[in-house]
Order: structure tokens, then C-alpha cells, then sequence
């Protein structure tokens, strides 16, 4: 490498500024030089596009804003617009996601590059604006790559990132970036943001190779019978296999130029631990405050926090858990009637089941439409999955519910 | 050897069918049901838009015919997500091209023509649509209206007329096949104060190329919008020689009205002297089997109602009445 180069890739200390999540991700979008935003206002996602549109109305992101009458509308004309060669952004929450629902599996299946951030919400009835993982659970089988974010800074992080895996060739599939609403969408944390230049050397724009182009016309959206319709649909499945390790170079090549990584998995306060709790997004934050003084009486309790969600990366999370006595598997969200009522601790059991790992799993549902959980709160979970080392407990713990 | 004349200008018509474009951009090999006219609208169409345009297709008959997997019959770029979303999906690509083009990425001038059938346009889709045509997205937007769901085997959609049996409207003992009139989506359209809407019928090809072009250019713009009667096979239980007959009868009895409302102005595109009356028009169909004469007397009324309200708007008698 010449001096040159060498002096290009140094990383420099940059004085941070006060954003909310929300605010990080349109200001990543900017940065992005994104072309096409179609999106529809739900709270708590609202002022991503409300930030995104200030930057289009002042000038400082040449894109079209497609006001959408719906979030149906939203994603289609993202995709469709992806399909064009453009780069294209979405963001919503809740309700906003399931009525997307339809499109997020074409979004999939015509392997569209786009990236939408999710400000996580509980879903309705009875109608919650309130922060749970509910809706991003529900679209977990879309054939989208799935990535949870703690905080602010990380999720202007992987929103840039999302684009690059999501536009590599070798993967071609969208991808949502999950946060939890309110908790981290409005509140405001120090972010350093990067220059335009720096961000699209790191993340060029690469269109959707078989853009709709009448000089090279094809057709995009066919019907396949059953002699063809499994076999594109398994090309998902393949492309998803490559994501960890994409997402691993990604994010070590982030690191080298603005000093940010954060792995494919987080492991913290884990080689000596005998415990782990699994988290996503908010609680492993949290619980990041919490597990240096549970150490301290004695509670040798490790978190893994889960950053990439699909694919499941099941590699890096083994590493992890193969020589611990029990994981807690904190779930925001209920999978109704199933052997465990977490959606994630079923996953952790299958994996369990597969690598034939003797650790004891507890499945925990909490902070369901927000229901608070403090410091407290936490020390109470790692005194759980401490005891599960020696005594089992087969039922989901409902934490914190009034029954 | 054919004789083929030049092309029209741009904002000129079409003075005679051998103007149209010779070369084939909607192809054969297409799995349409035999004598279907929404092949020989999208021929049409196709020739007539020119290749610098990415086409649209929601979920429906032409969609599935058209596209099996490995081959398709289309040879300009061509797109569909799904049933309800066409127009957002063509606000999309329009949204696209024009910031592309902003950035110096894009050099040429491409449109977008969004197609889709009754109930992903007037049921469906509707939603979609109206919040494209108010956003004013410059795309031409196609209805191929059929009058049911026909790709899922004939059920009435909002587009179905009084009267027709359909799966879901069988005529039995106390229901007559369908019993409320069919949706205006017309005037639903012209509603959202667009450049250009016109109604238009493959058995008057001239017309309807003519209709194509103006909404094709006029998307300069802003989004326009063409309503295609098309007679279904299978659906209007019709013989596959009769499709061309059928929809010209429907003109011929002021069933099927062509006009134009260019930029709020209406005309009549296709003024008929002496009208036949709609018995000429159902007796062909077997979905109007089951009527009995007062209800083609109801039929007939509701059509008289209808050339009023035309003749109305334009200030003469435009659609003559019904010849004895």
C-alpha cells in the first residue's frame, strides 16, 4: 500500500453530533446518495422521512420522494424503482410492515436491492404505538436479511453497510435495518456521521444488473409452474448462505476506514461466563450496563447479542454457546401456542437441537407493547439464567405480565 | 407487397391503419384463450408506444398468458409485482427515470404504460391508481377491462354490468346474475383532473391506435389513462370468432360509448346515428342467456339513460336512438 493510501484509509477522530436513530438512518441515506424514498408516515418511523424530505427540500440529497398513499404503494414503487437501476430506500413500522407483507416476499423473490429501516412497534388489536419486535418477527420468513441495531450510531452504520451486501452480486436480496421504537427511534445519542465521498467509496452504487433498460429488454415478474418455481425460490436459500461471511468483510472493511465494527454476532462479558442471554437491539444495550454488577455478585452471565437475524448466523453464534451451562433467550415478541412462545428461543432450541449442545434453555417473553423493564428488571433475568444452569425450566417465562 | 405509409407526427394522428408501425413487439407464442382481443389490443398498443418504454403489468389473464416461464411475449422491458399495486409500481419507474435522468445516469427519454384488467384497476388496484393519477406521475395507464375476474374463472368485479351471470352472480331462482349497475371509473378518473381519458374498443382499431398515441404523448404531462373494452371468450360465453362482433355491437348499441376527455374536454370520438337496440348486443353473449325480455327492456333503459346523459355533455345529439 503507498503512503498515499495508507494516509487516505487513516482514521480520524470526528466530533460526534446529537441525532435520534431515526435521524441517523436518513442522515445514512444521504450520505448514500440514495435516488428513489417512497414512504408512508407511521409512527414511530415518522421522522426518518420527515429528515429525509428537509434534505431533499434543502438541496442536500439530489432523490425522488414519492408520497405514497399507502405502505403497499411504498414498497412496490421501491422495488420497482430498484428494478430501474436506481438506488431506493423505504422505512416503516408495525402496522405499516404487515400490510407490506405481500411485497416483501416479491421484494425476495425478484432479488431487489433495496434497504428499509424498521422503527420496531407492536402490532394491533388492541392498537399499541409502543415498541416490541412483533412486526419484524412476523416478516421474518420473507426471504429479507433481517439486522438488529443498539444504537444510534450503529444503525447509520448499517444502513450503509446494508447497501453494500445488499447490492453485492453475489447476494442481490433486500435488507432490513430494526430498531426499537421510541426507545431508540427518538432518543438522541452522539453520532459521528461521514462525508458523501467516503461513504460511496465504501458503498458505490450497483445497480440491479438486469435493470428494466429498453435496450437490453427483460421480463421481470414472470410466472414459473411447478418445473421451475422451486428452484428460483432456492436460490434465495443459497444466496442467504453467503450473507454471514459477506456481512463479516463488510463490516471488517468498515472498521479499517471510520473505525466502527461490530461483528455478525456480539459476544460481551462472554469467555469466562457460564450463562449467556440472547438480546436484540435496546435490552442488549441495556443489559450491557447491567452485567458488569451481576458479575460482581458473582453471576458469571455473558450477552449475546444477535446483530444479524437472517440469515440465522448459526456459525458465528456456535462459537458462542457451545461451552455454556444455560442461554436466556429474551423474545419481544409471541409466537401464539408454539412449544416455546418466544419465536426466537424456538430457534435457539433447534439449534441447540441440531449441534447437540447440552446447555439449558430458558425462554423468556418480555417488554411486550413496551412494558417496562429496568436495571432491575435485567438483574432479575441474569439471576434466571444463572439458576437454569442447574435447574431446567421447559415453560416460556412470561416476564413482567400481571396474571 | 403491403404498402406501408409514414408515421404520424408527434401530435398528429393516425389517418390510416397502414401508419402503424409494421414490426411486432407483442409476439406470438402467447398462451391467450383463442380469438381473445386483449392480444390484439396489446399488438396495437405495443406498436404504437414505440420501444422506448417499460411497460407495467399487473396480476391477470394477459400477465400469466404472456409471461410463462422461460419464454415471454414481450419485447420491451417489462414488469409485474402484483394484482393492486401497478400504478405505484409505475410511479416507481417513473420516479426512477426522472431522477436518473437529474444525474446524468439515464440519457435518453424513457416512458412508462401501466396495464392492468378491471379488478386490479377499478376493485383492487384502485387505491393505487388514484394516488398515482393525484401525485401526477407522467405514465399512461391501460385498463383492459373484461368485465370479471377472468383469470380466476369469471367472478364479478366492480366492473361487471347489470344483468351479466357470472360465477359469483349466478342466475338462479332468486338471484338474475349481477344486479348493480357497473362502476364509472371513467369519471372516477377524470376526477383527478389528468391531461387525458379515453374509452376505446378493439373493433375500432384506427380509434383506439389514435387514443393510444394522444395518451402516450400527452404522458409529457402528466399520467393519462385509456379503457379498453375487451370481450372475454370463456367469461361473456361467447363463440372465439365473435370477439371482434360482440365488441363492435357494443358501440353499435351505445352500450360501449368512445370518447375522450381531453384535457376536460369532452368528445364523442365515435358519434352513432341510429342505434341497434342491446338485444343485438346480449343475445350474442350467453352471460345474458338467463334475462327475460323485461329485463332486457331494463337493460335497454339504463343504456337510453346513459346516450342522454352523453348527448347531455355535449350539447347535440351525438348517439341517435334506437332504430326500429
Amino acid at each position: 500500500m503507498t503512503l498515499a493510501a495508507k494516509e487516505e484509509l487513516r482514521v480520524e477522530y470526528k466530533k460526534p453530533r446529537p441525532l435520534s436513530t431515526n435521524s441517523a438512518v436518513a442522515h445514512a441515506v444521504k450520505d448514500l446518495d440514495v435516488d428513489v424514498v417512497a414512504a408512508y408516515p407511521i409512527t414511530p418511523q415518522t421522522t426518518v422521512v420527515e429528515k429525509i424530505s428537509e434534505f431533499i427540500a434543502n438541496g442536500e440529497l439530489e432523490a425522488e420522494m414519492i408520497h405514497v398513499e399507502s405502505e403497499h404503494s411504498a414498497l412496490s414503487a421501491t422495488i420497482a424503482a430498484s428494478l430501474t437501476g436506481a438506488r431506493a430506500f423505504t422505512a416503516t413500522a408495525s402496522q405499516g410492515l404487515e400490510l407490506m407483507h405481500e411485497i416483501l416476499h416479491i421484494a425476495s423473490g425478484l432479488r431487489a436491492p433495496i434497504v428499509m429501516s424498521v422503527a420496531m412497534r407492536a402490532l394491533s388489536a388492541p392498537i399499541s404505538i409502543w415498541n416490541d419486535h412483533s412486526d419484524v418477527m412476523n416478516a421474518r420468513d420473507t426471504g429479507w436479511v433481517i439486522m438488529f441495531v443498539s444504537s444510534a450510531q450503529e444503525a447509520y452504520d448499517t444502513v450503509i453497510q446494508a447497501y453494500r451486501i445488499a447490492e453485492d452480486r453475489d447476494v442481490l436480496l433486500p435488507v432490513m435495518v430494526a430498531y426499537d421504537g421510541y426507545v431508540m427511534s427518538h432518543t438522541m445519542e452522539p453520532v459521528v456521521t461521514e462525508d458523501r465521498d467516503s461513504v460511496l467509496a465504501y458503498a458505490p452504487k450497483r445497480p440491479f444488473p438486469y435493470k428494466l433498460d429498453p435496450d437490453k429488454p427483460v421480463t421481470i415478474g414472470v410466472i414459473a409452474d411447478p418445473d421451475w418455481y422451486y428452484e428460483i425460490k432456492y436460490q434465495i436459500v443459497d444466496a442467504m448462505r453467503r450473507v454471514p461471511q459477506k456481512l463479516e468483510e463488510a463490516d471488517r472493511e468498515f472498521g479499517k476506514r471510520f473505525g466502527r465494527s461490530y461483528g455478525v454476532v456480539e459476544c460481551y462479558l462472554c469467555e469466562d461466563a457460564k450463562s449467556l442471554i440472547v438480546a436484540a437491539s435496546s435490552y442488549a444495550a441495556t443489559l450491557k450496563a447491567v452485567l458488569p454488577r451481576a458479575w460482581e455478585r458473582g453471576l458469571k452471565v455473558g450477552l449475546l447479542r444477535l446483530r444479524l437475524y437472517r440469515p440465522f448466523p448459526e456459525e458465528y453464534i456456535l462459537r458462542h454457546i457451545e461451552d455454556k451451562d444455560s442461554i436466556l433467550v429474551i423474545d419481544r415478541a409471541i409466537s401464539y401456542g408454539a412449544p416455546y412462545q418466544g419465536p426466537l428461543a424456538n430457534e435457539f432450541a433447534g439449534l441447540l437441537l441440531k449441534h447437540d449442545i447440552k446447555a439449558n434453555l430458558v425462554s423468556v417473553v418480555a417488554g411486550i407493547g413496551q412494558r417496562r423493564m429496568v436495571d432491575e428488571d435485567f438483574m432479575k433475568l441474569a439471576e434466571i439464567a444463572w439458576e437454569a444452569r442447574i435447574s431446567k425450566k421447559p415453560e416460556t417465562i412470561f416476564y413482567g405480565v400481571r396474571a | 407487397m403491403a404498402v406501408r405509409l409514414k408515421p404520424p407526427a408527434k401530435g398528429e394522428p393516425y389517418k390510416s391503419l397502414f401508419q402503424i408501425p409494421r414490426e411486432e413487439w407483442f409476439v406470438s407464442g402467447h398462451r391467450l384463450c383463442a380469438g381473445c382481443p386483449v392480444g390484439t389490443t396489446m399488438r396495437l398498443l405495443t406498436k404504437v408506444i414505440g420501444p422506448n418504454t417499460i411497460i407495467v403489468n399487473a396480476t391477470g389473464c394477459l400477465e400469466v398468458a404472456s409471461t410463462p416461464y422461460p419464454y415471454t411475449a414481450w419485447r420491451h422491458p417489462w414488469l409485474h409485482l402484483a394484482f393492486e399495486n401497478t400504478a405505484a409500481a409505475a410511479s416507481g419507474i417513473e420516479a426512477a427515470l426522472k431522477v436518473l435522468k437529474a444525474k446524468g445516469v439515464l440519457d435518453k427519454d424513457v416512458k412508462v404504460v401501466a396495464i392492468g384488467g378491471d379488478g386490479g384497476t377499478v376493485d383492487i388496484g384502485l387505491q393505487a391508481l388514484s394516488g398515482m393519477l393525484e401525485r401526477g406521475h407522467k405514465v399512461m395507464y391501460v385498463l383492459y377491462d373484461n368485465e370479471a375476474y377472468m383469470n380466476t374463472g369469471i367472478q364479478r368485479s366492480g366492473a361487471t354490468p347489470y344483468g351479466a351471470w357470472t360465477t359469483t352472480t349466478p342466475a338462479g331462482k332468486k338471484w338474475r346474475g349481477e344486479w348493480r349497475p357497473k362502476k364509472d371509473i371513467d369519471a372516477i378518473v377524470a376526477a383527478h383532473r389528468i391531461p387525458y381519458v379515453a374509452t376505446a374498443n378493439p373493433a375500432f382499431p384506427l380509434d383506439m391506435a389514435n387514443k393510444f398515441k394522444k395518451a402516450y404523448e400527452l404522458t409529457d404531462e402528466g399520467p393519462t389513462f385509456v379503457h379498453v373494452l375487451i370481450p372475454c371468450v370463456p367469461g361473456w360465453r361467447i363463440k372465439d370468432n365473435m370477439g371482434i362482433t360482440v365488441a363492435r355491437l357494443a358501440v353499435e348499441t351505445g352500450v360501449w360509448i368512445l370518447y375522450e376527455i381531453d384535457h376536460g374536454v369532452f368528445r364523442v370520438t365515435f358519434p352513432v346515428k341510429r342505434r341497434k337496440p342491446v338485444i343485438e348486443y346480449l343475445k350474442l353473449q350467453g352471460r345474458f342467456r338467463h334475462l327475460t325480455p323485461e329485463e332486457i327492456e331494463k337493460i335497454q333503459e339504463m343504456v337510453d339513460k346513459q346516450v342522454e346523459e352523453v348527448n347531455k355533455l355535449v350539447g347535440k345529439e351525438v348517439i341517435g336512438p334506437v332504430e326500429k
